[in-house]
């Protein structure tokens, strides 16, 4: 990973105008977005940066279809996802979107490679479900289950699933939460391959400031809304970052 | 290739292997009732069928005193009438080497030349009587098995009071004789009860019947109703002492057939239908449980772009495969069953060959019938799959909302221990599953009451006829009115000590264009051994005019106390009279119409007249007795009191120990079913918090408490509930059972209660072994490690 912001090669794949987010959970309602405007450059590297409860997660649930947002206006490539409907989001994530999470969620009674064929067979051009494995350097574990991998291979059979059907977007939450920072590190040297190599647009949400030195672009959230904001003169390689 | 949602399919079909079994078996236990009942309701229908058109069974019968042959010339003029065909029968008495007791035997003619044209009689073995030998005859075939008669033997019958010799040359069946039942008999039994078929031309001269007949049977060109035939056949024998002609429908024979195949058309709807709810329901519980399980799972297939449909598909095709998967087992089971069900049916309905029915028609219905349980079972998890926002799906569920239980609230808090308050809460959280979980548990006890109760009414019907309302040891029916001389008859007979005159006379009753041909029975104020018994089990008073009926025949022919009805004698000089019904009388056997004897005496215009006997015996005498009784000439029928509660006494034996325990198999399926897969549902939703309790030092056996507490309160509350519903649904079934021959009490012996409990605690024992099996194996930090 090299040079300054180069991965993002102009345009937007996603615009985000005056989001706002609130939502019941039990008896309470939270708000959790407040107001907020980001831009997905194509081809970019963002970091999304804040405490638990800032919001983030919910940010990368509407920038992924997998949420509508209260109120303000979503834009894939000039669509509008605010008006999609539930079938048009379902294909948006089908086609556009690989999703990593911080818990993986892999399925368990699946094996590595038939998890990322989960992906490959209801898409339209997909890398073989064993090169998927292969860029997250698993080809060997193909059949083993999420129960008899690490922590790491389970996130990284999950980065293979979802770059298996060659996404535009590329959205990971947390991807390194809930590992130690040996393996962690290996992750995120992963998602640099995917999106350097292949030009996924990718976007991680993390509390960990460290990891956005790897970021072309860094957005802070609070509370709900964008407290900072800035571009990375040169991305770090994941291979050096400490935390 | 599989794909991999269809792996995952596979594998948690594989994972939770025991539940869906457990649901699968009950499935299967349903459709395997659904199938045996249509396969063995078609194959009766059917041989029931092709065998009396083969054998020209007659559409009408009717009998009279003795109608001259001229007559048989005008009987295929009736409306409707195909062909006709009259024969000489009689009831006589039986003496059969080797049993002591007199045998109830009808003799009935062959014609002297060809077969009978109606009523066709198929030779089982030997041959047919030569007509040029008046002892020749044949013999039923069950009667002749009953005895072990070989052809060649011999049995003698009192015929107008001279002892004749039968010699045995064939055995037959008839399908007049499909349920050999002698009149008055609740069950057949094959000792008890023998046809004779005879050369027309003895039988004649025996009774006095040459140049004559006394039995009619018509057949009915297709299409044609009786009634018509009817009216007209009673009107062309009345000066012949007709007795009255009743359609294929009420011959005794044919009747037992029909009820017992509306019994089973009923057993195809209803059981079928109890267990398959039943499925749906446990249905419903796993894969909710699936699904809240799968919470995460289910949103990242979203998120990855799998949509509503192919997920709810997905869920669907869990609930298809076990119910599928029970159908196929179920279909199996049926067929097996219907086989084992025909062979009993074979030991009581006699046809010369069976045919099994078996169609395509019953597999695709019992594959519907699972189709529709399992998605009706997977409806409310595809809901909420479908209604699971992906995104509120990757975050963990919020904590359930618990409320402080009911018994808490009502004070009771203090005594309640933290687990046993878990177990409240938990219970009155979800009220719904609680309920149907009762529910479904309540439905195996009240299948066991069902079982039991049935045979425990059966059995009070026995002891009330036996004990209360016929408490002679001998009934003897004679063959015309006799007087008092016959009385003395009886009365000298070493070893009679009691004899009871009974009056009764053929009668047809008529309110409106409706009518019933019974007897009117006169019954003395002050009998001691047959006597008029109501609901309360006390006689009943007699009024000096009016006519008492059986509450049934009340409703057959649409009349109420102080209603007037036509009263036509079948018998003498045939008066007519109007009389008023004085009362009803809830009795339990046949339909009758009671009168107090003068009054019955006066409306006949008759002297002293008695149409049979009750006797009570010696019993030490028994045998002395039935030997003279086997002499008399009056003497047409003898029923034992004795013979008749030994035959129910077999039939109780051979019958339900079989039923019970496939009832009570069809009952543990059930129990075992449903509070299996509470307790497991029950694991997995608190496997974390048995697992927190663990670590912070609970013994297994309290955490015990918090699982098995839930399915003791709520088999308790099933037990209760259970009891009720087996209770309401005797009822249902006795009220629907109910018909001219009998009426059962309803009646429960605590017995059945304790039995119909036990057994569901019995499942719940079991069950909970099972999950507590798995419970000693919950791995604490697995457990605690991952998010739920």
């Amino acid at each position: 990973m090299n040079g300054n912001g180069s991965g993002a090669n102009g345009g937007l794949a996603v615009s985000m105008r005056d989001v706002t987010k609130v939502y019941q959970m039990g008896e309470v309602e939270v708000h959790a977005l407040r107001g907020v405007s980001v831009d997905l450059e194509v081809g970019g590297f963002l970091v999304l940066l804040g405490p638990s409860g800032s919001g983030k997660s919910t940010l990368l649930n509407i920038l992924g279809g997998l949420d509508v947002p209260t109120s303000g206006q979503v834009l894939y490539r000039g669509q509008d996802l605010t008006r999609a409907d539930e079938g048009e989001l379902t294909r948006y994530r089908r086609r556009r979107v690989g999703f990593v999470f911080q818990f993986y969620n892999l399925i368990p009674s699946l094996n590595a490679r038939e998890n990322v064929e989960l992906v490959t067979e209801i898409s339209d051009d997909p890398l073989p479900a064993q090169e998927a494995l292969d860029i997250v350097g698993l080809a060997d574990r193909s059949s083993h289950f999420p129960s008899q991998m690490s922590g790491g291979e389970q996130q990284r059979v999950a980065i293979a699933r979802a770059i298996a059907k060659r996404p535009d977007i590329l959205l990971c939450d947390e991807p390194t939460g809930a590992l130690d920072i040996t393996t962690g590190i290996q992750v995120l040297e992963a998602l640099e391959r995917v999106n350097r190599d292949y030009g996924a647009t990718t976007a991680i949400i993390t509390h960990n400031a460290a990891i956005a030195t790897i970021a072309d672009r860094v957005v802070s959230l609070a509370d709900g809304r964008i407290s900072r904001q800035h571009v990375n003169e040169t991305r770090a390689a994941a291979s050096t970052i400490q935390w | 290739m599989i794909p991999a949602l269809d792996r995952k399919l596979l594998r948690d079909l594989w994972r939770l292997r025991s539940m869906g079994l457990a649901i699968a078996v009950v499935v299967a236990s349903g459709i395997a009732l659904l199938v045996a009942s249509l396969i063995c309701f078609d194959s009766l229908e059917t041989t029931r069928d092709r065998y009396y058109a083969r054998h020209e069974f007659g559409d009408v019968f009717a009998n009279a005193k003795r109608v001259p042959r001229w007559v048989a010339g005008s009987l295929d003029e009736l409306p409707g009438v195909d062909r006709a065909d009259t024969r000489v029968t009689a009831g006589v008495t039986l003496d059969v080497p080797g049993t002591s007791e007199p045998v109830n035997g009808r003799l009935i003619s062959l014609p002297d030349s060809g077969r009978p044209v109606l009523n066709g009689v198929t030779l089982r073995s030997g041959r047919w009587p030569d007509p040029g030998r008046a002892e020749e005859a044949i013999v039923n075939e069950r009667f002749a098995q009953g005895h072990g008669l070989e052809l060649g033997d011999q049995v003698f019958a009192v015929i107008n009071g001279r002892r004749q010799r039968l010699e045995i040359v064939g055995t037959a069946l008839s399908p007049e004789y499909v349920y050999a039942i002698a009149g008055g008999d609740l069950l057949p039994d094959p000792t008890r009860f023998g046809v004779f078929w005879m050369a027309r031309r003895h039988l004649a001269t025996a009774f006095d019947m040459e140049g004559g007949f006394n039995d009619i049977s018509l057949s009915l060109a297709e299409g044609a109703a009786p009634e018509p035939a009817i009216a007209e056949l009673d009107r062309l024998l009345e000066p012949y002492g007709g007795l009255g002609a009743i359609p294929r429908a009420q011959q005794i024979s044919h009747w037992y057939l029909q009820n017992e195949m509306t019994g089973l058309r009923g057993m195809a709807l209803l059981m079928p239908m109890i267990f398959l709810g039943i499925a749906a329901f446990l249905l419903n519980v796993v894969l909710r449980r699936m699904v809240a399980v799968q919470r995460e799972q289910i949103a990242v297939l979203k998120a990855i772009g799998y949509s509503n449909l192919r997920l709810g598909l997905h869920f669907t095709q869990w609930a298809v495969v076990v119910s599928v998967l029970g159908g196929i087992l179920g279909i199996a089971l049926g067929a097996l069953m219907s086989a084992a069900m025909l062979n009993l049916y074979m030991e009581y309905f006699r046809f010369p060959d069976l045919i099994m029915r078996w169609s395509w028609g019953h597999i695709l219905a019992a594959l519907l019938a699972c189709g529709a349980a399992s998605v009706l079972g997977a409806a409310a998890a595809v809901k909420s799959v479908v209604r699971l926002p992906p995104a509120e799906a990757m975050r963990p569920a919020a904590p359930d909302t618990f409320r402080v239980s009911l018994l808490e609230r009502l004070g009771l808090k203090r005594w309640l221990t933290q687990p046993l308050r878990m177990v409240l809460r938990n219970l009155s959280r979800r009220p719904a599953r609680a309920a149907m979980s009762v529910i479904g548990i309540a439905f195996s006890a009240s299948i066991m009451v069902l079982a039991s109760a049935a045979m425990d009414s059966f059995e009070e019907l026995m002891q009330l006829q036996f004990n209360v309302v016929q408490r002679q040891d001998v009934t003897v029916t004679f063959f015309e009115p006799e007087g008092r001389a016959a009385f003395y008859e009886l009365a000298s007979v070493p070893g009679v000590v009691e004899v009871e005159p009974l009056n009764g006379a053929s009668a047809r009753l008529r309110n409106g264009n409706r009518n019933r041909q019974v007897g009117i029975q006169a019954l003395q104020p002050d009998a001691r051994l047959q006597r008029v018994v109501g609901a309360d089990y006390q006689p009943v008073r007699f009024d000096r005019t009016g006519l008492i009926l059986s509450r049934k025949l009340a409703d057959v022919l649409g009349v109420a106390p102080g209603d007037t009805l036509r009263v036509e004698a079948l018998q003498g000089t045939r008066p007519e009279r109007d009389m008023v019904v004085s009362a009803t009388v809830d009795d339990l056997m046949g339909v009758s119409a009671y009168m107090e004897p003068a009054a019955l005496r006066r409306f006949l215009s008759d002297s002293a007249t008695m149409s049979g006997a009750a006797l009570g015996i010696d019993p030490a005498a028994r045998d002395s007795v039935y030997a003279a009784l086997k002499g008399m000439p009056v003497v047409a029928g003898v029923a034992l009191q004795h013979a008749m509660l030994e035959s129910f006494e077999t039939f109780v034996a051979e019958n339900m120990n079989n039923t019970m325990a496939i009832n009570l198999l069809f009952a543990m399926v059930i129990a075992f079913g449903v509070i299996y897969n509470t307790a497991r549902i029950s694991l997995s939703e608190r496997s974390r918090e048995l697992a927190s309790m663990r670590v912070m030092g609970f013994t297994r056996a309290e955490i015990g408490v918090v699982l098995f507490g839930e399915l003791a309160i709520l088999t308790a509350a099933a037990i209760p509930v259970g009891l009720g519903l087996g209770y309401s649904m005797l009822a249902g079934m006795l009220a629907a059972y109910e018909t001219e021959l009998f009426r059962m009490p309803l009646v429960t012996e605590p017995g059945t209660f304790a039995w119909a409990s036990a057994a569901v605690v019995v499942a719940m024992g079991l069950s909970a072994a099972v999950v507590r099996h798995k419970l000693n194996r919950l791995d604490l930090v697995e457990v605690l490690k991952t998010r739920e």
